[in-house]
């Protein structure tokens, strides 16, 4: 079927008229083109988005203390909410629907940075938290030197830290292994036991590369903080409603704190579900938005492929009649047709996957770094795959009816002499 | 050879119904060469595309070579067209983007014949033709008459039993015909049966036998008119 006879047909078709096969062909190559762009564009803006949460687990939530807004219980309001130990035996007890209770205490509050020296080097833009190992399934990473924290740790409150890959960046040395060397936080020494980096590279979480996760026991009692807890991340079990499991926890804080029931201000929260619900909705719309717009203008450059194929076979009439009359088949000839279309559809379609990619490749590179609403505008490998799918299911279709018409040709007819 | 026995034939054209071929009954023998007169509108072309299974008739019976040919199947049609009959043509069709080595071979292309085999039997076959210096020119740098000749050797190619020729010198001058004519002759030698279609009498006085058709019916005058 693919000798070299059939490939100098197709060449000798389509290159007869040049100009016509080109611009059938830019047809399904625009369609294709369109589709990548659109794709690759809608998963950039995804991405950028998206990349504000990190490889944050989605079907979780934070709670802290605040000040209270209304009297309670003979306590006055602005009274701060301070949670400590206790509340963290209280919510796992409570917390039926948590997978994960993570308390957590960063040095200044959240999102603080401090000091911290080695050696000759130092650096002043790192966080320092007080940890539990389940943090992980919160809040992945990905630990690329040494070990993670364990329950050891925290029992024996050994001070130990894993420091972010951009934290050893500033410390140490380009080939040095910091594994089992001294860090100075705030005076206190801390072994570094293992180096964690981000899960997926996407993003452009730098706070996370540069933490410094000790042990909660330790940081505790480390920085003077006694049983003092600084906010806790929750998360819940498969199929739990995280918006519920946090209208739980807010109410197991409030009874043990004496806040008021209504008091919605003095204990804070923030509900990764719900935003990234509402995000992840907007890019499904998006998605759909781009697939009908691509896989329509794909469908306009088809038709456009059907329409000439007819055109050839019309202008191919006695040429048909004659491969039938010394014993072409029908199946031949209908093969040969759909296969005209196909190689038309496949390689503009190639090409416009190409240049879709290169297009989007190029795109990426030059905003690179520059982390915004943005972030790499690609198409994954499965959407690729789907788009080739695509050209070759919608090539053979383009054929089909040309094909037919070519079968249904009357040798007599086409042979009469002129 | 070929045996037709009550063929009829009708075209429907609108409303009116056109009686092209009425009750044809012809007997050819093996290795005759045979000539079908007829002015234009006798049903000639018609009963060439009978016999060439690439028309189908209304009522009789055809029979090539011991087969009766009749509701075929496209598949099977077109392999008995590959096996027992090659075509020539008054416009010789060749195909343009193919040279002449190429045509000749297209035959054993559908028989699913190696490449190599194919265009080493087209040489073979384009020397008998007196035309091996000219297998790799295209259609368009050759003569009428090397056309035709071309188209002869496509023909022969697939040892066919049976040669049916439309018309073959209607676009050739008088000496061109004369040659191609003497290249039938050759070929009827070699003991295939060769039919052709002409409307011109000086072609079919060269051929052993002359039918004569006339409103879609044979005139039984083969013997008499010479």
């Amino acid at each position: 079927m693919f000798d070299i006879d059939r490939w100098q047909e197709i060449y000798h078709v389509l290159s007869k008229n040049k100009l016509r096969t080109a611009l059938t062909a830019f047809g399904v190559f625009w369609g294709m083109f369109m589709l990548v762009v659109l794709m690759g564009s809608g998963n950039g803006l995804r991405n950028g988005v998206m990349g504000d949460f990190g490889s944050f687990a989605t079907n979780s939530f934070f709670v802290w203390g605040q000040t209270s807004s209304m009297p309670y219980k003979g306590f006055q309001k602005g009274r701060y909410v301070a949670f400590d130990n206790d509340d963290t035996e209280a919510l796992k007890r409570g917390l039926t629907g948590a997978a994960v209770v993570a308390p957590k205490c960063q040095l200044g509050g959240y999102r603080s940075t401090n000091f911290v020296t080695r050696k000759n080097f130092s650096g002043s833009s790192f966080g320092i938290s007080g940890d539990v190992p389940e943090i992980i399934k919160i809040s992945p990473k990905k630990i690329v030197q040494g070990r993670w924290l364990n329950q050891k740790d925290l029992d024996d409150k050994r001070k130990v830290a894993v420091i972010g890959s951009r934290v050893k960046e500033v410390l140490f040395e380009k080939d040095e292994n910091p594994i089992g060397e001294y860090i100075n936080i705030s005076g206190i020494y801390f072994m570094v036991i293992g180096v964690h980096d981000l899960e997926f590279t996407s993003g452009h979480n730098d706070s996370e590369l540069e933490s410094i996760l000790t042990p909660l026991t330790t940081f505790q009692q480390a920085f003077n903080w006694g049983d003092r807890v600084g906010w806790y991340s929750v998360m819940g079990k498969p199929d739990v409603a995280v918006a519920d499991l946090e209208q739980e926890a807010r109410v197991i804080l409030k009874k043990r704190h004496n806040v008021h029931p209504d008091d919605h201000r003095a204990i804070g929260g923030w509900n990764a579900s719900e935003e990234f619900g509402k995000i992840s909705g907007l890019f499904i719309a998006i998605q759909v938005l781009v697939w009908v717009v691509g896989i329509g203008t794909l469908l306009a450059g088809v038709i456009g492929v059907s329409n000439i194929m007819l055109v050839v076979v019309k202008e191919r009439t006695k040429e048909i009649g004659i491969r039938k009359a010394i014993g072409a088949t029908p199946f031949s000839i209908v093969s040969q047709i759909i296969l005209e279309a196909l190689i038309l559809t496949g390689m503009a379609g190639y090409l416009g996957l190409s240049a879709g990619v290169g297009v989007l490749e190029l795109v990426n590179s030059s905003i690179e770094g520059s982390a915004g609403m943005f972030t790499n505008p690609e198409i994954d490998l499965s959407a690729a795959l789907i788009c080739l799918i695509i050209i070759v299911i919608s090539g053979g279709l383009a054929g089909v009816i040309p094909a037919q018409k070519a079968a249904g040709v009357d040798p007599i007819v086409a042979l009469r002499s002129e | 050879m070929i045996k037709l026995s009550n063929i009829n034939k009708h075209y429907s054209t609108g409303s009116h119904q056109l009686h092209v071929l009425k009750d044809i009954n012809l007997e050819i023998g093996s290795g005759e060469l045979v000539s079908i007169m007829g002015s234009s509108g006798s049903g000639k072309s018609t009963l060439l595309n009978i016999l060439g299974i690439l028309d189908e008739y209304d009522s009789g019976e055809y029979s090539l070579d011991n087969t009766l040919i009749k509701n075929l199947s496209e598949q099977k049609a077109a392999k008995y067209r590959n096996e027992f009959i090659g075509f020539i043509f008054q416009s010789f069709h060749l195909l343009g983007y193919k040279n002449a080595m190429e045509n000749v071979a297209l035959p054993l292309y559908y028989k699913g014949v190696s490449r190599k085999k194919r265009n080493k039997l087209a040489l073979e076959y384009l020397d008998k033709v007196g035309l091996k210096e000219w297998a790799e020119h295209m259609p368009s740098q050759l003569s009428g008459g090397q056309q035709q000749r071309v188209s002869i050797a496509r023909a022969l190619i697939t040892h066919p039993k049976l040669i049916l020729a439309d018309e073959p010198t209607g676009a050739l001058d008088s000496v061109t015909s004369q040659s191609v004519m003497n290249l039938f002759r050759e070929v009827n030698k070699l003991g295939i049966t060769v039919i052709i279609v002409t409307h011109e009498k000086d072609i079919s006085d060269l051929t052993d036998r002359q039918i004569l058709l006339k409103d879609g019916a044979i005139l039984e005058k083969e013997d008499v008119d010479v």
